[in-house]
Order: C-alpha cells, then structure tokens, then sequence
C-alpha cells in the first residue's frame, strides 16, 4: 500500500474520531452556549475507562458503550449540579470546566500513572479488507464506520425526530422555546450528556490507534475547537466536514512537514475566520 | 484621616517596604520568590487590560509571554548581546499580538475566548513540536542574565531590585492607563459596545490597542521570566500558564489595579508551598478555580473590600442607632 493511502486511511480515520468528539462539542456550545473546556478530558477519561474495561477481558464495543454511558452520567451530574447554578455566565462556565479539566487530568495520571496505554487492536477488528489491489485496514474503517452511523444516527435525531425539533427550538430561542412548554433544561442535561457520552466513546473507539497517555485532553481540546470553529458551532454538517478536514490536515501535515503540523492546522481557522466568521456551515445568529 | 491620604500613605508604605525587601528578607530563596511574585504580577496586569477593562477573556496569553522568553532566549544562544535580543522579543510579540488580535477580535465573549485558546495551543506545538527552531522538549538556555548600566543582574538581590524597577513602572503605566481617556473608552467598549460605537468611537481600534498593550507588558514579563529561570520550555506555553494567570487576575478580582498582584502573590507562594509538600499542584489549581467560582466569583480584592465597607458601615451604625433606641421611650 503505498504512503499516501496509508495517510488517506489514517485521515479519514482520526476524522471519524474526530467527529465523535467534536458533535457533542458543537451541540453544547451551540444549544447551551457553554463553552465546554473539559470536552478533552471527557475524551481521555472515556478512553481510560476503557483501557480498564478492556484489561478485564470485556469486548471491544461494550467497553467503548460502558464507558460512553458512564461518561454520559457524570456529565449528567457536572451539568445539572454546577453548571446550572452558572446559566448565562459564560466566563464562570469557563473557568469552572477549565477547573475541571486540570482536576480530571491530575486524577488520571495519580490512577492510571504517566505512562501510555494502548490496547490490541480487537480480534474482530484485525487484518485488513482488500479492494482490488489494495489493502485497507478493518480496524481504521470501522471506525470511520461507526462515526458515520453516529453521524446519520444524530442527523436523524436533530432533523427528523419531535426532541430534535425540541433541541433546534432550544438552540434557536430558548426563552421561546420555555414559553411554548418545551423543557429546555432537561434537554440541556440531555445534550450535555450525550455529548459527554458521545466524547468517551470516542476515546475508546480511538485508544488502539491515539493510545490513552496524560496530556491527550489537552492535545484533542484544540482540535474540536479548530473543528467547530471551521464548521460552525451548532452544525452537524460542520462538524463532520470539519472533522474530516483536519483529520487530513492533521495526518498529511504531519507527513510533510512535521515541524510545522499545528501551523497547518491552523491556516483553514484563519481563512474561515477571516473569510466567513461563523463556520463553514454556521447560521448569523441574529 | 482621609481616604486619598490613607491611600498615598499606604502606597507609600508598600513602596518601601517592597524597596527594601532583600533588607528585611535576607533570605535568598525567599528574596527569589518576592521576584517570581513581581514579574508574574507584571504578567497578571497585563492580562488584567484584556480580562478586566476589556471584558475580553484571553486564554492564550501564555503565547505571547512566551513568544517573547523564547525570542530572547534564541537571539542569546545565536550568539547575540542582551540589548538587541530583548527589543527583538518586544518587537516579535507585539506582532504576534498584533496577529491574535486580528483574528480573535473578529468575536467578543466566548468567541475570543475559543479563537486565543486555539491560537495559543498552536504556538505550544510550535514550540514543542517545531524541533530544529526551538530544541523541542528540551528548551532553551540562557548561559547569563544582562548588566544593563552595568549593573550586574546575577545575584538574587540585584535581580530583584531590577524586576522592581520594572513592575513600578507597570503598576505606573497601568495607573496611567485606567485614568486615561484610552482606558475610559476601553472601560466603554466593555460596558456598552453598542453605544460606543454609535458615539462615533471604533470600537474594533481601542480593543486592537488594548491588545497590544497587554501582548506588550506580557512580552516584558516574558523575558524577566527567562532571565530568572535562565531557561524556558514548552511547559511554560502550555495552557495551564494560561490558566494560571487567569487564575491570578479572577482571584484577585478583575478591573482593579491591586486584584492581579494580590492574585499572582497567593498563586505564586500557594505554587511554592504546595509543590514543596505533593506533586499534585494542578488538582490544586483546579479546585482553587472551582472553589473560587463557587464561593467568591468577584475575586478575593473586591470580596475583602465589600466586606471591610460593610464591617466599617455596621460600627458607624451601632453609636447611631443606640439614641433612637433609647428615644423609643422603653424602660
């Protein structure tokens, strides 16, 4: 296989990761304006969960679903017990999340100590497929497999469900939304859960390629910035373009110029920023 | 007494005592610590100009504290003289906040906040990843602090008298600045943006400004910092250096001009103490701004000061309210 497939492959794959992080990222901060800093540790704490799943024999996906339903708790419990007495105060959310992150970062690394962690790749998951002459890794697709039926799954919810309808009033105008009767607090803790959930999945689904090491929160809090301020925070679409997008620059940029990885990173936000500040697939809100 | 006396008086006592600290210290590691506490105090009311009088929540600032460490500390391992390193760094991090100001001020709020912690975790990866430049992981040295007059700055005495200086001239420029008419128009845009803009000011230009002296002060403790650690690594750009000196400025209460030095002064010797007993200074730093936000959102200044004004209002209440009692006319 030659170098630029492989990169291709790798590409999509961390895009798909990438999209499981950074959806729930964009839904949070585009229904709850809360601008989550601990959506990275989310992301690390998720992939140790399942690191520990794993080590007790458990199958790959149920520990990547245990591990997501028990993000999805604590996430459930942060929302509803602390951010909630901070609605509306955007600096305090920060720098209670921020808090946060530091405090989950110094837990992990007091349990699961400084060194990386990486799991097998699950048996199932092994080998590779092969398209005409080529070969392509099982384990990468699937997890673009799976981002892509998250992706279609929540596309459905948000579009064509009533609580998606619900969630869109609540991003739209949320003292309207409370008017007509539409409970947008539990739909908050609901999204915030989802997104935390949505979060540790991914850090399961990613640790026999990322592997789970301390500082990882810090390294994917960025990228799902960079990918919701590239798609347009509160947008699905953006998000999945987004995700892919860096996936490729992140892994070609690498390639090519490794000293200068971030820069490129960095240089679509500018253009976006500059050219079109709401996000590629972002509504002005007015 | 009145108030503006007590105030020169105590401003007059902190100077001296602040002047005369090696006196009175003797104590190098804790001369040490008085200076750590006195640049990132510089650092703190730097950020203050953003945080406080803008209303623009930054957390990149580390970037550009950095930008200016890693400036000098480069320019004096190539070889070349303090004079010349130290006006390149200033001059590389005024563009550099010349360039996080143009691209984070496209938003306000949260906004903001997202777009410099974006562009600050970019530089962190220059900085760790971009090798050849920065020597990764490992940093940079400086071999020798400056003698600028020929003052000789290797000793902790000399180099605290020298981060004095310099912090003096902050808290001056600082107090300037709040009084000025750039810093009420500052204060405006903060507070009614809208209303700024329709009074014909450019709203865009002053937060611009603003910036840039913040990135520039950021830049002076910048380089106090690698002259004091004679070393600098990507540590220091990562966003808990950041957070840090948030921390400092929220702790201390924001828009006040003693808020960030009260709060880089308890972060500072909480930093020291804590890291001389556990490793765990980050848990502690999370549950710092936890705690914070939780029970004191006004910063530590602004707290202690409503409650001196409510004690002080509750004595002058107690001899007042005594006659009316008494005229009640009760046995």
């Amino acid at each position: 296989m030659s170098l630029w497939l492989t990169l291709a492959v790798n590409s999509i794959a961390l895009g798909g990761l990438l999209f499981l992080l950074s959806a729930g990222f964009s839904l949070i901060f585009g229904l709850m304006r809360i601008p989550n800093l601990m959506h990275g540790s989310f992301f690390m704490l998720g992939a140790y969960f399942g690191v520990t799943f794993l080590g007790k024999g458990m199958n790959f996906f149920l520990a990547a679903l245990l591990s997501g339903v028990a993000m999805a708790i604590i996430g459930a419990a942060i929302e509803r017990f602390l951010l909630r007495r901070l609605a509306g105060q955007e600096l305090p959310q920060v720098l209670l999340t921020l808090g946060f992150s530091f405090i989950v970062a110094d837990i992990c690394l007091m349990i699961w100590t400084g060194d990386p962690w990486q799991p097998p790749t699950p048996r199932e998951l092994v080998g590779a497929v092969q398209v005409a002459s080529l070969f392509f890794p099982i384990y990468r697709l699937a997890i673009v497999a799976v981002a892509v039926v998250i992706a279609i799954a929540l596309w459905l919810l948000v579009d064509w469900t009533r609580l998606g309808a619900m969630i869109r009033a609540g991003v739209d105008d949320a003292p309207i939304a409370r008017v007509v009767g539409i409970k947008v607090s539990q739909l908050f803790t609901l999204v915030f859960a989802l997104g935390a959930g949505l979060a540790a999945f991914g850090g399961v689904m990613g640790a026999p390629y990322l592997s789970v090491y301390p500082g990882l929160d810090a390294e994917m809090l960025p990228l799902a910035l960079i990918v919701v301020i590239l798609g347009g925070t509160g947008s699905l679409l953006g998000a999945l373009v987004g995700s892919f997008l860096i996936g490729f620059l992140y892994n070609f940029g690498q390639a090519m110029f490794p000293d200068l990885a971030y820069v490129i990173l960095f240089l679509p936000m500018l253009l976006v920023l500059v050219l079109r500040p709401q996000g590629l697939f972002g509504r002005v809100v007015t | 007494m009145s108030s503006r006396a007590l105030r020169v008086g105590a401003l007059s006592v902190a100077f001296i005592v602040l002047a005369a600290l090696p006196i009175w210290v003797g104590n190098q590691y804790y001369i040490n610590i008085a200076s750590q506490i006195l640049f990132w105090a510089v650092f703190a009311l730097a950020l203050n100009v953003l945080v406080g009088y803008g209303g623009l929540v930054s957390l990149g600032h580390a970037a550009l504290f950095a930008m200016a460490g890693y400036t000098a500390g480069l320019m004096l391992a190539a070889g070349h003289g303090h004079f010349a390193a130290d006006l390149t760094a200033i001059v590389v991090t005024l563009i550099t906040s010349a360039v996080f100001a143009v691209l984070a001020l496209r938003s306000t709020g949260i906004g903001f906040l997202m777009i410099t912690l974006a562009l600050g975790q970019i530089l962190w990866g220059i900085a760790y990843r971009w090798a050849s430049l920065t020597n990764g992981d490992n940093g940079v040295n400086v071999r020798s602090r400056p003698a600028p007059f020929g003052f000789e700055l290797a000793t902790a005495d000399a180099f605290y008298y020298a981060t004095f200086v310099v912090f003096v001239l902050a808290v001056m420029s600082m107090a300037v600045f709040v009084r000025s008419p750039f810093g009420a128009s500052l204060r405006g845009t903060r507070d009614q943006a809208r209303r700024m803009n329709a009074l014909g000011y450019n709203v865009w230009l002053i937060r611009f400004l603003a910036f840039l002296l913040s990135g520039f002060w950021s830049g002076i403790a910048g380089i106090l910092f690698v002259y004091y650690n004679q070393f600098i690594s990507p540590q220091v750009v990562a966003l808990q250096t950041s957070a840090e000196v948030l921390l400092m400025v929220i702790s201390g209460g924001t828009a006040t001009l003693l808020g960030p030095i009260a709060g880089a002064t308890i972060v500072v010797i909480m930093k020291n103490v804590v890291s001389a007993y556990i490793e765990r200074w980050n848990l502690v730093l999370g549950i710092i701004f936890v705690a914070i936000i939780s029970f004191m959102p006004e910063g530590l200044v602004p707290g202690t000061v409503r409650l001196w004004r409510m004690g002080r209002q509750a004595l002058r209440a107690k001899p007042a309210a005594k006659p009316d009692k008494l005229r009640d006319g009760r046995p």
